[in-house]
């Protein structure tokens, strides 16, 4: 196998995080929306913590599509 | 699948002195980076100068600012206490630049030619001294308030003796690990979404070019497609904005609360 099909392919499983993070943050947004309809009157005051809970998601996410583009134009 | 031209989404980001296309040997250059973070400036001078004009019943635009800036106060009030106005300023400040270069950024003035907008936050230097100036407050805040004492930070109240010696080492890495990805956030969400954004731009420029039915099905799909991302990347560019002022606002309240 040579360099560049490699790297494709090295780049593609590196792109299947991306997909985990989806899983993630859809966790995070779903069980607050669960928690939110329970109980509307506490639900405003848990929006800073519902947006970390997402960005600890999400850089996961961002990170694992970082690693496929330096594999990807790594050169 | 038409012959074009190799997709090569790297090129936005690349840093080039004004009216050139690489960067030479000379340390002082007025690049493109340069010119739109004095953009975003430009922009946020105007915006909060035209705002200041302490009516007693504001205007629009006087509440527009208003609203921004009691945002942020809230932001640091709530999560810092009574002491948040303190460190107010350089919440602020980073929320409102991350916000308007993200948003500058993402102008559609790439199909002028010289006037391609430049995402000053696609570039790690920048989010990454920012969080290393929150980080510096963070530090500086803590050592001169509680001295010594601000190493308990790493050991949280009430652990049984023998866990601390595995919680301490845990808590320091988790630490020492903020400023990296405070930093990398706001960059990686940008970098991502402009490629996106390129890609996508490629295609539908491709498929006319291929043309046929296939060709404009799928030029005018991912015309669609690349409007609904674009939307998005205003959103992503809000959140990441305020997640970093957020979270700032907590990494002070740990230093000046502690625990």
């Amino acid at each position: 196998m040579d360099l560049a099909s490699a790297q494709v392919i090295g780049a593609g499983i590196a792109a299947i995080g991306v997909g985990a993070a989806g899983i993630g943050v859809g966790l995070v947004f779903g069980n607050f929306l669960q928690g939110a309809l329970r109980n509307p009157a506490a639900a405003g005051g848990q929006t800073g913590t519902l947006y970390i809970g997402f960005a600890c998601a999400e850089l996961l996410g961002l990170m694992a599509f970082a690693v496929a583009m330096i594999i990807l134009y790594a050169r | 699948m038409a012959a074009g031209a190799k997709i090569d989404p790297m090129h936005q980001f690349m840093i080039a002195p004004i009216g050139s296309d690489q960067l030479t040997a000379t340390p002082f250059q007025f690049t493109n980076s340069a010119l739109w973070m004095l953009i975003v400036l430009a922009v946020i001078f105007v915006f909060m100068w035209g705002g200041m004009k302490r009516q007693l019943v504001p205007g629009r635009w006087q509440a527009a600012v208003e609203l921004l800036t009691g945002f942020i106060d809230n932001i640091s009030t709530q999560s810092i206490g009574p002491e948040g106005r303190k460190y107010m300023p350089w919440v602020f400040t980073a929320f409102v630049f991350i916000l308007t270069s993200n948003w500058l950024g993402a102008l559609p003035f790439g199909i002028v030619p010289a006037a391609h907008p430049f995402t000053v936050t696609s570039q790690f230097t920048v989010t990454g001294a920012m969080s290393i100036i929150s980080f510096a407050i963070v530090l500086g805040v803590g050592f001169w308030k509680h001295g010594l004492r601000f190493f308990g930070l790493f050991v949280p109240h009430g652990t049984p003796l023998p866990l601390k010696f595995v919680v301490a080492p845990i808590e320091f890495v988790s630490f020492m690990v903020r400023p990296f990805s405070l930093g990398l956030r706001p960059f990686i969400a940008m970098f991502a979404g402009h490629i996106l954004l390129d890609v996508f731009g490629n295609f539908v420029v491709q498929g006319l070019n291929a043309g046929g039915a296939m060709g404009y099905g799928v030029s005018l799909l991912t015309f669609v497609f690349a409007v609904f991302v674009g939307a998005l990347e205003l959103l992503v560019g809000a959140i990441q904005a305020f997640v970093f002022a957020l979270l700032t606002a907590l990494y002070i309240n740990d230093a000046v609360n502690l625990h």
